[in-house]
């Protein structure tokens, strides 16, 4: 049997300072939310950390208003319980809609927010100790790259590694912009999405800028009040309890026929919650039509890069956002 | 032959072992727990050709609570039968990725998991080969095809009738490698005492473990008892042991106790068989009737280095339709792959995907209603054997499956009818199943406090086969099936033949009939006195079996998709699916449609969803796990539907009664392939229907 230490934390300073501890002792220690995926991969053999510091009593498992008509929303909080709060569906039915797009009810009863953002690929290489991976065994190699790479990264890969972030909850989180609030062994601090997850580049054993230690505690979704008119749209390989192939995080400010401002983030495509940045500025001022969707999305895809066998991505990642902006539309 | 006076069978008689089930009263076989039991967790190679070199025994040994390592320097050894699969840890070569290398022993699970995982094995790589082409070199002709049909066959002239034909088909078709993923995974706990070996076992034949398990033991047959009363589904995959059998019985045998070993899902994709992937070439000329003049039907297939499967996927086409010139043929490859075995319809599955989406492709080229088109080809005769069928109602299942589906004025053009964002099309597909029946035995047992007694070691691999044996017993006797207790599922009773081939219901009722009978018999004679001990009459169908008259008998059915295509994302949803089924006496409508669309639910999954990929580079099947390797989840399982056309037929068993445990999966895949085609204009001729095969073209 390989021990481990589990931990269950009171409250923010002791959870903290018990990972910093397990970290000290060289063991490896790391956070433990709804174990949907930690679990997995202990499992697997992918990880295999000497403490686990168990967050899902800390007192944030709920929503707070913010001022000017945002909200907080503590990274305990079980997946199935945010897409259900009135105010989140209300003010951002983008979210609700990937929330529950996501795996299964039971996985999400479990899932937390903090969990979801921390997710790992599911590159099937990763998940295979026997095999080589950089993400998981710096330097070994990245087999995905020649092999079996179909769900992976069209933009923003590197030679290194060609993973994508599976969450479908983080796309609209990054299109909203939303921040996540971090307290670490040095204190703490902010970072607005998309900046949390960084692409791969030569060290793509970093999923994200967060430091060993670092303590997810909440999100906050900025006020966005054209939200209430957004959609998330997830292509799947079958209709339910499965990664999104590509997905859509949309929402959309249209006034007289012109979009005065937009939101677009896309999931399945890269190493992030893709903010198609580009796609935004050449859409805001311009009017809301089909053509002027197609061109925006095909600006954003100008920078793919895609490998072999998921080249069909980026004509449909362009069909979706095409799609998903007519459907705001026509809703509006 | 005539059939039995039938009261109970033709009844919804609910499964007499529901309660246990959902009470978890019923046992399965990695729940036995003798004392002083010891877990065992298998080592997996990591190279896909090669040899074991190096086995660090001692890096584990010290850990706590292990027991022992066991790999193939100090293995007890075991007779060397032809089924090289079963003979584990013999010799240092390494013929698959996967294959087991080593077994660890320990107090736990946990334990016996974590030294499986240092263990380590060092060996010497050879390069593999593990990618199937039609123009591998390798490729050669078997000696035949399972379960021992010729291996290609030919009539007539079918080169020169195609070159003379004025419509021709010439199409190829692949489909990938599929994992059966039964939701109970294989396990098997090993008991050795005096007597000899005892096996909890989850299989699809207690009789035949036991018959393969005793002489690689070195045991004579009674000295090997199988117990698999409860089996969490098969489809093929647990139809005959595999090598985790053998291991729990090794190990149990070195460390001289219990030991209990299942493998994981992810181990199964490698040690306990799969569907061969196939590349298969079909060729129909016809005249512009539509009338076949021709049919070829090419398949190309792999199998492993230590073992042949031959799978029959082209034996089906000698059967199903007319044409006076026709050839079919097998040809194999053996690659450096885990190794390939019978899964749900083994041949017709695969095979029925590419002659049914080439009838619709000629149907088509035709211009000829794809419904008519199959009616227009039926043979009054088995066109290869020139046998007489003993029933068969194709064309039925084809016009009554028409008409409740809607079928009639059916517009052919393809790609035009849209609902919102969706094209929609209809497809059809022909469907069948051989009949098969084994010999097996049974005895029948009155009870001296009233109440009979049936056994038989068939299998109950959860589709019913208690309750609908319960009621052929019941009715065999004249009794109502309360009255009635069966045991199966244990060697220990009489041998009986796999839960295979769709042959179960057929081959075990036909013993259970003849042993009730008899035991009938021996009961009038006594006057219905039975003694205190109780009264017994054992049979054998062997005999009754050999003298069979000759006749081309199968089931058939007729399968009908409607499909929604995103004109966006390419994603497929099958709206609805009816199938229609002429497949004997039905003897239990309920079990019997749980059969139909259930096998229906799994020929839309491969249709869709089921590839398990293989990674070139390392040599294994990449996707171990069911968030992986997708099959259908209920979302996609809209509308699913199952009729039958009630068939007399006097040429088959006491019964009445056709297998239809397989026919379901037979031809699902053509049907939503056809109306993939019928919505969108993209012929898809290579399975699963993913998105990506779609995005690129019409939508
Ligand atoms: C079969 C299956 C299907 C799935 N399908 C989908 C899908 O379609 N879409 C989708 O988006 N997801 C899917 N998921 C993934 C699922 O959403 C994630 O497993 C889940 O959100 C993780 O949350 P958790 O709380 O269980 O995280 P855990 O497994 O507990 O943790 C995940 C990671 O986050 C870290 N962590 C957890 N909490 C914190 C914190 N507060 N601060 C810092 N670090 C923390 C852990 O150390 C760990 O590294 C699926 C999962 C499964 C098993
Ligand atoms: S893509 Fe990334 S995660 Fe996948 S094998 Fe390559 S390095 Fe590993």
């Amino acid at each position: 049997m390989r021990p481990f230490a589990y931990e269950r934390a009171a409250d923010v300073r002791s959870a903290v300072a018990a990972c910093a501890a397990g970290m000290a002792d060289g063991a490896g220690a790391v956070y433990l939310g709804g174990g949907t995926n930690l679990v997995d991969l202990m499992r697997l053999g992918v990880v295999s950390p000497g403490v686990l510091v168990d967050v899902t009593r800390l007192p944030f498992d709920g929503v707070e208003e913010t001022a000017g008509g945002g909200l907080l929303i503590g990274a305990a909080m079980r997946n199935s319980d945010l897409a259900a709060h009135p105010l989140v569906r209300r003010r951002y039915p983008m979210l609700t809609q990937a929330v529950v797009a996501g795996a299964s009810g039971q996985v999400r009863n479990m899932a937390t927010v903090g969990g979801n953002l921390l997710q790992r690929t599911r590159c099937s290489y990763f998940q295979d100790v026997t095999k080589p991976c950089n993400k998981r065994a710096p330097g070994s190699g990245c087999p995905a790259r020649n092999g079996d790479h179909r769900n992976l990264a069209v933009i923003g890969q590197s030679e290194s590694c060609v993973a994508t972030h599976p969450s479908d909850m983080a796309v609209p989180l990054a299109a909203l912009g939303a921040i996540v609030h971090i307290e670490g062994p040095g204190g703490s601090r902010k970072v607005p999405m998309p900046g949390l997850h960084r692409l791969p580049g030569d060290t793509p054993e970093r999923d994200t800028v967060l430091e060993p230690g670092d303590l997810i505690t909440a999100v906050e979704l900025p006020p966005l009040p054209f939200a209430v008119r957004s959609r998330y749209r997830k292509v799947r390989d079958r209709a339910s309890f499965a990664f999104a192939v590509v997905s859509v995080a949309a929402a959309l400010d249209v006034e007289d026929g012109m979009v005065r401002d937009c939101r677009i983030a896309l999931g399945g495509v890269a190493h992030v919650p893709w903010r198609a940045e580009r796609a935004e500025s050449a859409l805001r001022g311009s009017p809301a039509t089909e053509a002027a969707f197609a061109q925006a999305a095909d600006e954003e895809l100008a920078q793919a890069t895609p490998l072999p066998h998921n080249a069909f991505k980026v004509p449909l990642a362009r069909n979706v956002v095409v799609r998903t902006l007519l459907d705001l539309v026509e809703a509006s | 032959m005539t059939t039995v006076a039938a009261p109970y069978s033709g009844t919804a008689l609910d499964r007499v072992d529901g309660p246990e089930k959902v009470t978890g009263r019923a046992r399965y076989a990695y729940e036995h727990a003798p004392d002083d039991l010891a877990y065992a967790v298998v080592v997996q190679s990591t190279i896909a050709r090669g040899a074991v070199r190096v086995v660090d025994a001692d890096s584990v040994l010290q850990l706590p609570g292990i027991i022992a390592a066991i790999w193939h320097e100090n293995a007890p050894r075991v007779a060397p039968i032809e089924d090289a699969e079963l003979t584990v840890l013999q010799s240092p070569r390494v013929a698959y990725r996967g294959q087991v290398v080593a077994v660890v022993v320990a107090e736990t699970i946990e334990s016996a998991t974590e030294a499986a995982r240092l263990l380590r094995v060092d060996y010497q790589v050879e390069p593999h080969d593990v990618e199937l082409r039609a123009d591998h070199p390798g490729m050669y002709r078997p000696d035949h095809v399972n379960p021992d049909y010729a291996t290609d066959s030919e009539l007539g002239d079918p080169e020169a009738a195609l070159g003379f034909a004025p419509v021709v088909v010439d199409a190829t078709y692949t489909t990938p490698a599929q994992h059966h993923n039964p939701i109970e995974p294989h396990a098997t706990v090993a008991v050795w005492d005096a007597d000899g070996l005892t096996l909890y076992d989850s299989t699809q034949s207690a009789s035949a473990v036991r018959a393969t398990i005793a002489p690689l033991f070195g045991l004579p047959p009674e000295s090997v008892r199988v117990v698999s009363p409860y089996v969490g589904g098969g489809f093929g995959s647990k139809g005959a042991p595999h090598a985790q059998v053998v291991l729990a019985a090794l190990a149990a045998k070195q460390v001289g106790r219990p030991v209990k070993l299942a493998a994981t899902r992810r181990q199964m994709f490698a040690v306990t068989g799969y569907r061969t992937p196939t590349v298969q070439r079909v060729r129909l000329g016809a005249d512009e009737e539509g009338r076949l003049s021709a049919v070829v039907h090419e398949a190309f297939e792999q199998t492993a280095t230590v073992k042949e499967f031959a799978e029959q996927t082209t034996v089906v086409t000698r059967m199903m339709y007319a044409a006076p010139h026709r050839r079919t043929s097998h040809r194999l490859v053996r690659l450096d792959v885990p190794v390939p075995t019978w899964m749900r319809a083994p041949g017709e599955t695969p095979g029925m995907f590419a002659l049914e989406s080439a009838m619709d492709e000629l149907a088509v080229a035709c211009g000829i209603d794809p419904v008519e088109l199959r009616v227009r080809n039926e043979p009054t005769v088995d066109p290869e054997r020139g046998l007489p069928f003993s029933s068969r109602n194709l064309v039925a299942c084809l016009r009554e499956g028409a008409a409740r589906f809607g079928w009639a004025g059916r517009d052919p053009e393809p790609g035009v009818r849209r609902r919102g964002r969706q094209l929609i099309g209809t497809g059809v597909a022909s469907s069948t199943y051989p009949v098969y029946r084994l010999p097996s035995q049974a005895t029948a047992r009155a009870e001296p406090g009233g109440g009979f007694t049936v056994k038989i070691a068939a299998a109950d691999i959860g589709t019913g086969a208690r309750t609908v044996l319960t009621q052929i017993a019941a009715d065999a006797l004249g009794v109502a099936p309360a009255q009635v207790r069966m045991e199966v599922g244990d060697s220990a009773l009489p041998r009986a033949s796999v839960a295979g081939g769709s042959s179960g219901t057929a081959s075990w009722g036909t013993a259970v009939v003849r042993a009730c009978e008899a035991l009938t018999d021996v009961l009038h004679r006594r006057a219905g006195d039975v003694p205190p001990g109780g009264l017994e009459a054992s049979v054998d169908t062997a005999e009754e079996l050999r003298s069979q008259r000759p006749f081309s008998r199968h089931a058939y059915g007729a399968q009908f998709a409607e499909v929604g295509v995103d004109l966006d994302t390419g994603e497929v949803r099958v709206l609805r699916l009816l199938g229609a089924f002429a497949a004997g006496r039905i003897i239990n409508p309920k079990t019997a449609r749980s059969q139909f669309i259930g096998g229906m639910t799994m020929g839309l999954s491969m249709a869709l969803f089921e590839e398990s990929v293989m990674d070139v580079e390392f040599g294994d099947y990449l996707n171990r796990d069911l968030a992986q390797y997708h099959f259908a989840a209920c979302a996609d399982v809209r509308d699913v539907d199952a009729f039958w056309i009630e068939e007399e037929d006097p040429e088959l068993n006491p019964m009445g009664s056709k297998g239809i445990g397989e026919i379901g999966i037979v031809g699902t895949a053509a049907a939503v392939a056809n109306a993939v085609y019928h919505a969108t204009g993209l012929r898809v001729r290579d399975l699963p229907i993913r998105l990506d095969r779609l995005i690129g073209g019409a939508v």
